[in-house]
């Protein structure tokens, strides 16, 4: 067998560190940090584990930012397709960073803390990819920096639980959470020390993505995970969950090259910024996007599914039944809960119809897949 | 014993060298995680050693299986196939792949035994 193990070089660790070595976890690099990629369990068992009862990830690779002042928001939406300046208190969004090409930046969160926790939070709190942490804040720095103050937070951890027991696991902490609703977060005392808790995350499931003290991180994971409910779960499970969600993972199915319409993410760019709409365009790439948004999208991304048990991953070429070329996988696994393979990929716009047979090239056979509608898996959002 | 290992994380079980066990070793299954599809060779096919006789996938990577000796195979694992986290729960017994007719003994000499394949483990 070939082999398959990694190595670690000089990599950054997250507060948590000790205890995923001391859970037993499998550490990989990512992002330029040492995460865990499973724990003894496995990835299967991390996965059943989310959809059926509570999974704990740490996620404090990923980029907190806060954005203060009174033009945040206006600033923010020179930057978004997104309506953040009608954006509630204690609301949150998905937003896309668009660069001049009409292509994706970076997704990230978007969250207005209530007014009183500005000097923690900010006027608006950001959550951004691990990757694009440093360029996304630069792009920021860059662009509105002079509109209003851009404040990495780098002295935060953040840690997801997720799952339909989340709820009664994370109510035992502070009772105040189980009333917020997906989408929507505010500022909880949770083992003594100040948290930002949204009601989100990228599982598909039920919910909260926590944001902790640093200091504080290791006692609120040690509080969670002596709930019965709640066992860790690393970044291998982490991917099978969104995938099933039908959720993109920056860099392998949205990027620089990818408008959010080729990407199926119309839904995120609200009426008010879409043409007609009082504050339309203003954004990078925003004459290509509104083009997409009209009907000029060459391609789209969809969901495959695998008619055998034959993993189909990413860069796998598929094709047409006539041998046509029509693109390559972006993401793909076996899928725990679906109990199939799954994938994602941009097909040209005819043959990105629900129902319609490609093929993937695995090993010299093309194998059938389906296009299908997604999430794969249903979502159980608290709404 | 008759039970010996390669380099690739494999191992042999000439008992019977008409139909040599072959499968893959503990270390093996835990660097891979899950099992979740594995592709057998083909029955009746003969290999050379050394050649890539199949695949085993987990949730995360794929890892080719080599032949570790020369010879053609005269049975796989149906029940792996079926059952594909059998690789990870029983590597050395029911987890086994297929049985190879071999070729040639004089490949068996100079193959690691158990203590040999844990002192390379520590290598790694």
């Amino acid at each position: 067998m070939t082999d398959t193990a990694s190595s670690e070089t000089a990599l950054l660790q997250t507060p948590l560190h000790a205890l995923h070595v001391r859970l037993g976890a499998r550490m990989v690099p990512f992002a330029g940090y040492a995460m865990p990629v499973q724990y003894p369990a496995g990835l299967m068992a991390e996965h059943r584990q989310c959809r059926e009862s509570a999974a704990l990830f740490d996620v404090s690779h990923m980029g907190q930012v806060r954005l203060v002042g009174a033009e945040a928001a206006a600033a923010l939406e020179s930057l978004v397709p997104v309506d953040i300046i009608d954006l509630g208190v204690g609301k949150q969004r998905y937003a896309l960073f668009t660069n001049a090409s009409g292509g994706i930046l970076d997704d990230l969160m978007v969250v207005r803390p209530p007014v009183d926790s500005g000097a923690t939070f900010g006027d608006l709190f950001l959550v951004v990819n691990a990757g694009c942490k440093e360029a996304d804040t630069a792009h920021l720095q860059l662009n509105i920096g002079h509109r209003c103050q851009v404040v990495p937070m780098p002295e935060r951890a953040l840690l997801a639980l997720q799952g339909p027991q989340a709820e009664a696991a994370l109510s035992r902490l502070n009772p105040a959470v189980a009333d917020l609703v997906f989408m929507t977060g505010g500022v909880f005392d949770l083992v003594s020390a100040q948290c930002f808790v949204t009601r989100s995350g990228y599982t598909g499931e039920d919910g909260y993505e926590i944001s902790v003290p640093a200091e504080h991180a290791v006692t609120l994971a040690e509080a969670l995970l002596a709930q019965p409910e709640v066992k860790p779960a690393g970044l291998g499970a982490r991917d099978t969950l969104r995938l099933e969600a039908g959720m993109c993972l920056y860099s392998h199915d949205i990027d620089g090259t990818t408008s959010p319409i080729e990407a199926n993410l119309n839904w995120a760019i609200q009426k008010v910024r879409r043409p007609g709409g009082a504050r339309a365009g203003g954004y990078p790439g925003a004459s290509i996007i509104e083009a997409h948004l009209a009907g000029a999208a060459p391609s789209k991304r969809v969901g495959l599914m695998g008619q055998e048990r034959v993993p189909v991953r990413e860069g796998t070429a598929l094709f047409d039944a006539q041998g046509h070329a029509l693109g390559t996988v972006t993401s793909g696994t076996l899928a725990p809960t679906v109990n199939a393979c799954i994938a994602m990929a941009y097909l040209p716009l005819n043959h990105a119809i629900v129902g319609h047979e490609v093929f993937a090239e695995v090993r010299g056979k093309r194998l059938p897949m389906r296009v299908t509608a997604m999430p794969f898996t249903p979502n159980h959002y608290k709404r | 014993m008759t039970v010996q290992f390669t380099q690739d994380h494999e191992w042999i079980n000439s008992a019977d060298t008409q139909a040599a066990v072959v499968g893959i070793t503990v270390h093996a299954q835990d660097a891979l995680g899950d099992v979740v599809f594995v592709d057998l060779p083909e029955v009746g096919r003969s290999y050379a050693k050394g050649e890539i006789a199949g695949v085993v996938e987990s949730v995360k990577a794929a890892a080719d299986i080599y032949m570790p000796v020369t010879g053609e195979v005269v049975e796989v694992n149906e029940g792996l196939r079926a059952d594909p986290a059998l690789a990870n729960s029983d590597p050395l017994n029911s987890g086994w792949f297929f049985k190879v007719k071999v070729a040639d003994a004089a490949e068996l000499t100079g193959m690691l035994d158990s203590t040999g394949y844990d002192a390379f483990l520590k290598t790694l």
